[in-house]
């Protein structure tokens, strides 16, 4: 009988070797005449110790890493295809710790299944959603969002029920859903691993939208940077295209659902949802004014749907249990589980889903085990580039939108991105500056301006320059672009600028802090 | 260099294929960049043509967007990020060391066409930062000699 043993295709185990430790495995298997089974399962997210070969046992599955081809002899030395004790060997996979302690809804599937193997996804529930979504009037599947209070997990948190119900009363011919893909955000991952590790779960969740707002057609806009991401996408699509969960007349039901991959091509704007749709539509991502919204006047001046890949793989689940089931997870009105992404300078980085209300400091210490170089955390950036650095006296800080939003700081896609003492805040706020002026539209003037005279402003800074005047300069260029600029980029640059300025003066050379915002 | 005829001949069929999808623009760009590694300035007035598009339109989208690139790349694509979580653990000393290894700087490409050298912000390994990516490849937890073994790899196997 063969021996099943994982190992991950996620693009950050194979960033560390996991498609050379899989060769490796297959070969020393042949050569000793075993009969292993080997699946390419998606990460479990615990990337300290990727790559992590799973084994199944009857006990379940073994986990070994972190695993490099060297290893791979003395595994099969230690018989690890049977659970063999061996120095790599971590215990039963969901008993670690760091896994065990979460609340996986919508990473239910994550690192368990064989990604593209539509039966594999079959077999733990998939699909449950649709089946029930194909039995339900349009109000109904809508209304079980709504009631789930999931809100969007791009970062603006807008709740999802309420943008379909007004794409599923706005009468039109033609009605879109777009998946918005194009991850930017330094810092996440989430959409990578959903989208790498289980993407038929995405496919399920725009085939619920399509039918909840009555649209057929579907583009998930993609970033160019995740290959392999695209690769799955496609053979997920294309299988369920093969089964008629896509295409017309899905599982006989007459109602039809068509999906396609686009491209981006590197341009962080290109997330905000209007700049996307400019894109889709073949042109500059430049921004549009709103109104009027995407869901009245959207994607070729259709009603259009436009959410982030973890609202829309989180829709399966609240169909097939219930919003009820859903939303007895997490606090006040962030609703549901998060999936957090610890990145940068931690120990444990990864992804952990959780419930909203658990603090910061014990995501950093408890599950990230404090910073990778041993040093003190001095900064945590949270929500992406856009995202206020948060100082160690801001730890204490519940994970919840509105928590957040009252220390003038974000949850957005849940990035968290951290920092120990050798970093220069200074330079952290020239760069986020900077970043804006790279990656600005040009469409609003306080963004296409403003970046860069923030850029030389910030250099001024650095160098000790009239800070009398360039400090307070900064902090009404900053307030140009927060109410000035169309969109977030301009307009959310000044939380990490002045979140900066406001908690390490120091590292700006000045000491008088008054406080903005 | 690919021969003007064989250029446009690629442009055609790649315009052939993409021009009946909605928003086709994007798509047939990386059709092209795909197949010849750039969108050469040849190939606008075509696409702009085939598209009813001014050649001012098809330029401005191809000029907006960073991944598209109007002159041929060297053999090898090095994306180094510089965003956040790679900063945190040492990007900007890689950046430095990258730059002098290869001897050129970001938008460049080496004298001897073998590697060309582009930032980007955030390949979502930042889990395992710093992180690169050369062609489809992504490397993770990149320090300076790893960055030379795989470069030196690379050069063997020209």
């Amino acid at each position: 009988m063969s021996i099943t043993v994982y190992v991950p295709c996620d693009s950050s185990a194979v960033s560390l070797g996991a498609d050379r430790v899989a060769a490796a495995i297959a070969d020393q298997a042949r050569q000793r005449g075993i009969a292993v089974n080997l699946v390419r399962n998606g990460s479990r997210g615990m990337y300290w110790l990727e790559p992590l070969v799973e084994v199944a046992t009857d006990a379940g599955r073994i986990a070994y890493g972190p695993v490099q081809t060297s290893d791979v002899a003395g595994l099969f030395d230690a018989d690890f295809i049977n659970g063999g004790a061996h120095a790599l060997a971590l215990g039963l996979t969901e008993e670690l710790d760091y896994f065990k302690r979460q609340q996986r809804l919508t990473f239910a599937r994550v690192g368990a299944t064989d990604p593209v193997n539509l039966d594999d996804y079959l077999a733990h529930d998939g699909y449950r959603g649709l089946n029930n979504a194909l039995n339900m009037a349009q109000a109904d599947i809508v209304k079980a969002v709504t009631d789930s209070g999931l809100r969007g997990r791009g970062g603006a948190a807008f709740p999802t029920g309420i943008k379909w119900n007004t794409v599923l009363n706005t009468p039109a011919e033609t009605k879109y859903i777009i998946c918005n893909a194009d991850e930017g955000d330094s810092g996440t991952f989430s959409d990578r691993m959903v989208m790498e590790g289980d993407p038929f779960v995405l496919v399920e969740g725009m085939t619920i939208a399509g039918l909840a707002v009555g649209a057929t057609q579907g583009y998930i806009y993609l970033r160019i940077e995740y290959p392999h991401a695209h690769k799955a996408l496609n053979t997920a699509i294309e299988k369920a295209y093969a089964a008629n969960y896509l295409g017309d007349n899905i599982q006989g039901s007459g109602k039809s659902f068509h999906l396609e991959v686009r491209l981006g091509a590197g341009a962080y704007v290109c997330g905000e949802e209007t700049s996307l749709m400019e894109s889709l539509e073949g042109k500059r991502g430049l921004v549009r004014f709103k109104p009027p919204l995407p869901a009245i006047s959207g994607l070729f001046g259709k009603p259009t749907v436009v959410n982030n890949v973890i609202s829309l793989a989180s829709v399966p689940i609240i169909l097939d249990k219930g919003g009820d089931h859903y939303r007895d997870f997490g606090m006040g009105r962030s609703r549901g589980t998060l999936p957090l992404q610890l990145a940068g300078n931690l120990k444990h980085t990864g992804l952990v889903e959780a419930a909203f209300g658990m603090t910061l400091r014990e995501l950093l210490y408890d599950f990230g085990g404090g910073s990778a170089s041993g040093r003190p955390i001095k900064a945590v950036q949270v929500g992406g580039p856009l995202g206020a650095y948060l100082p160690e006296s801001q730890f204490d800080t519940p994970l919840d939108y509105e928590a957040f939003a009252a220390i003038w700081a974000v949850v957005g896609h849940g990035g968290v991105v951290a920092f120990d003492d050798t970093v220069d805040m200074a330079a952290m706020a020239k760069y986020s500056m900077e970043f804006c002026a790279i990656e600005s539209c040009g469409k609003c003037t306080p963004c296409r301006i403003g970046s860069t005279r923030g850029y030389e402003l910030m250099d001024e800074i650095i160098q000790g320059k009239d800070l009398d005047k360039n400090v307070p300069l900064l902090r009404s260029l900053c307030d140009t672009l927060l109410n000035g600029s169309l969109c977030a980029l301009g307009g959310m640059t000044p939380y990490p600028v002045l979140s900066a300025l406001n908690h390490f003066p120091e590292d700006f050379g000045v000491n008088a802090v008054a406080k903005v915002a | 260099m690919t021969e003007p005829s064989t250029m446009l001949s690629t442009v055609q069929e790649v315009i052939t294929a993409l021009k009946d999808k909605p928003g086709a623009l994007l798509p047939i760009l990386h059709g092209i960049q795909d197949a010849l590694g750039y969108i050469p300035a040849d190939s606008v007035p075509v696409i702009a043509k085939a598209l009813n598009l001014s050649r001012a339109e098809v330029h401005g989208v191809i000029s907006f967007y960073h991944y598209f690139r109007d002159t041929p790349p060297g053999k090898h694509t090095i994306h180094l990020c510089r965003a956040e979580s790679c900063q945190a653990m040492g990007a900007s000393h890689l950046e430095a060391h990258v730059k002098s290894k290869l001897g050129i700087d970001f938008h460049e490409t080496t004298g001897d066409g073998q590697f060309s050298l582009e930032p980007v912000y955030c390949l979502g390994n930042c889990a395992c930062s710093p992180a690169m990516q050369i062609g489809h490849d992504i490397y993770g937890r990149v320090c300076a000699s790893a960055f030379d073994d795989i470069i030196n790899e690379l050069e063997r196997s020209a």
